[in-house]
């Protein structure tokens, strides 16, 4: 059975079930959602009004049997954050279960007439909308809790907390996890509040009768998966034990701030003295101390064999939040200047539970302190801010906004963003080709973008002196065309560290989406469909009204010397212009 | 002369006295490389990817000095 498309009219209450047009069939994911962005909304059109959409698509083999770490969900439309196009992607159960409903991407457009909030219920059966105002209001930790209760299949939860009902440009998108928590989210540039205005506060998917994937061609499809798996528990970073198993992406916590690189005090040093204190170290030895429910050996999705996550308990082994990623960690934490893990563990919570993206959040409360609002390292100031937010009070309103708000309403000059967007977890005038990424990337200030961290600082797919400005608008532009074909697999990016080190399981990658779809993919076309992806999106944001001089890191960065290397940002504007200069040449 | 050594993530059990962060001074002869502290310390080859000294990546053939901060790393990635 061929895949579909639904699409969702919440001004009628209307779904309709339609085929998937030539154009769009050879692609999922990050391909699809953009496509269809690019295809269907006006890229001037206000990110908050009736003519933006929100886009849900599942990777190319997520669904498929036994394709390791394919659970991830994309999510598009045009930005609140950054007035760019916007494709975040997410972990949790939702990827998978609309792939094996036969679906290949919900649409959902329009905006209902009467002001009311609802569900939508996806299963074999169709779709249904039921008014839920009883649900306004709430965070999502009860939100997941009602509609488990609600719905017997354990259902896959896509809602959204108050930030979103607020239509407030830090919303992020909250998937549930198996143990139906809300700690997975598509989280950046606010498409919670594109949601939000199309009156959706949760859409709950139940794939049980449903058809599942089809394969088009079991032998190669299995031949791939085999080769991605080998290379996976064969690397150091993702075998069972490895670094990102044992201690999460926080592993990264003390090595960043031992090259120099780790943003702290908003972005005023690059080491933190309490690093350690917020470590993945840390965190695994409190939750190996708290026993209970508390385990580092925890998979986002079913048939994750990566297990980056965790589950992070209280004092007396209860559940409490899941997961303290390391950008989070470092947002929440050394970028305000805190070292009290445990308070950023509360906060979170609060991010998940109010519909958040923690980097953002981060980095607003680190802007703020550096207009005063609070001291740097004032962990209860910090937490209360959550509550603001979630009132809805005016201030809180502000920080819900994201940094570029708080910044102008506390009159600060270190705004650390690129296209309306925070930066993430490294600085980029001591790790250089990241910055590039920062950039240029469609997405404004992004890491996942195209993630040079992994030679310049890990010696994975090579080793590069991060310092150094050469060659990094080459490096920076591979990987992200290399990310935007991973991210049309449904694959989790972190695939990328053992396929970059090991050549079988850059291969076994294609040759699992060729065979789950019938094309003709290899390892060597990643690169080139990759680029057709970001030419896309590229062209939608010239269309919205970026130029290459949005393609800029901040002021600050070329004035203010960042110790411990004290460097600054020096790359040429030139350099930056090279990276896209191809969307027109080619 | 003396070195600060520290390990982290997977290699902090080969160093298991101390603390997350914390260094163990070490007393070395002029002359001493990277390798050779990494070997005397009896971290595995094969689990050292990386080595800092002093915030920067170096080869396991450069020299220490005195007062230098050294880093042992292992595979790390994420984000």
């Amino acid at each position: 059975m061929a895949k579909k498309i639904v699409r969702i009219d919440m001004s009628e209450l209307v779904a309709t079930y339609e085929n998937v047009p030539e154009k769009w069939s050879r692609w999922a994911g990050r391909g699809l959602t953009s496509a269809i962005v690019v295809d269907e909304v006006d890229p001037t059109c206000h990110p908050l009004g009736p003519n933006n959409k929100i886009v849900i698509a599942p990777g190319w083999v997520t669904g498929s049997p036994a394709a390791p770490s394919s659970g991830r969900t994309s999510f598009g439309g045009k930005s609140p954050l950054t007035g760019t196009i916007k494709e975040t992607n997410s972990g949790g159960l939702s990827g998978q279960k609309i792939a094996k409903l036969g679906i290949a991407a919900i649409i959902i457009e329009g905006m209902p007439k009467n002001d009311k909030w609802y569900s939508i219920f996806i299963s074999k059966d169709g779709v249904e909308f039921e008014e839920v105002g009883g649900l306004v209001g709430k965070g999502m930790y009860e939100v997941d809790e009602l509609m488990w209760e609600k719905y017997p299949n354990k259902p896959a939860v896509i809602g959204i907390g108050q930030a979103g009902e607020m239509k407030l440009s830090n919303a992020g998108i909250s998937v549930n996890d198996p143990e139906n928590e809300p700690g997975r989210y598509a989280g950046r540039g606010g498409l919670g509040a594109v949601m939000g205005v199309r009156g959706v506060k949760a859409i709950v998917i139940d794939d049980k009768g449903g058809p599942g994937v089809e394969i088009a061609d079991k032998d190669l499809f299995t031949q791939g998966r085999k080769k991605l798996t080998a290379a996976i528990t064969e690397h150091a970073l993702t075998k069972k034990d490895g670094g990102l198993h044992a201690f999460g992406t926080n592993v990264l916590m003390n090595i960043i701030n031992e090259a120099g690189g780790l943003p702290t005090r908003n972005f005023s040093a690059g080491q933190f003295e309490g690093a350690a204190k917020i470590s993945g170290e840390a965190v695994a030895e409190n939750i190996n101390e708290r026993g209970g429910v508390g385990t580092t050996d925890h998979p986002c999705h079913p048939g994750c064999i990566i297990k980056c996550s965790s589950i992070y308990p209280d004092e007396k082994g209860n559940p409490f939040v899941s997961v303290l990623e390391y950008e989070t960690a470092w947002a929440l934490g050394a970028n305000c200047g805190i070292d009290d893990i445990e308070y950023v563990a509360k906060m979170t919570r609060e991010c998940n539970d109010i519909g958040l993206d923690t980097i953002e959040a981060g980095n607003t409360i680190a802007v703020a302190m550096d207009g005063g609002y609070l001291e740097f390292g004032d962990k209860e100031g910090a937490f209360k801010t959550f509550d603001e937010i979630r009132k809805g009070t005016p201030l809180g309103r502000i920080f819900g906004q994201g940094v570029e708000a708080t910044a102008k309403a506390f009159g600060v000059y270190r705004v650390p963003t690129v296209k309306g967007q925070s930066m993430p977890a490294y600085e980029p005038r001591a790790i250089k080709g990241i910055g590039v990424t920062y950039a240029t990337s469609t997405m404004g200030a992004d890491h996942t973008s195209g993630y040079t961290i992994a030679p310049e600082i890990a010696g994975v797919g090579g080793k590069v002196d991060p310092l150094s400005n050469a060659d990094k608008a080459e490096l920076s532009l591979t990987f992200q065309a290399a990310t935007a074909f991973i991210d049309c697999t449904g694959y989790c990016l972190f695939i990328a560290f053992p396929i970059l080190d090991i050549a079988e399981g850059w291969a076994g990658m294609a040759e699992s989406v060729a065979g789950v779809t019938g094309m003709d993919v290899t390892g060597d076309d990643v690169i080139a469909m990759g680029k057709e992806v970001l030419k896309m999106e590229r062209l939608f944001n010239e269309a919205a009204g970026f130029t290459p001089e949005d393609d800029r890191l901040p002021e600050f960065m070329r004035d203010e010397a960042l110790p411990p290397h004290n460097v600054k940002w020096t790359m040429a504007d030139e350099v930056l212009d090279k990276v896209y200069a191809w969307v027109h040449e080619d | 002369m003396k070195v600060e050594i520290r390990v982290f993530a997977t290699l902090r059990r080969y160093l298991p006295e101390l603390g997350i962060g914390e260094a163990r001074i070490m007393e070395i002869e002029p002359g001493t490389s990277m390798g050779d502290i990494q070997e005397a310390i009896g971290l595995p080859a094969d689990e050292v990817k990386i080595i800092m000294c002093n915030n920067l990546n170096v080869e396991p053939d450069v020299i220490a000095q005195d007062g230098d901060r050294i880093t042992y790393i292992p595979a790390v990635a994420g984000g």
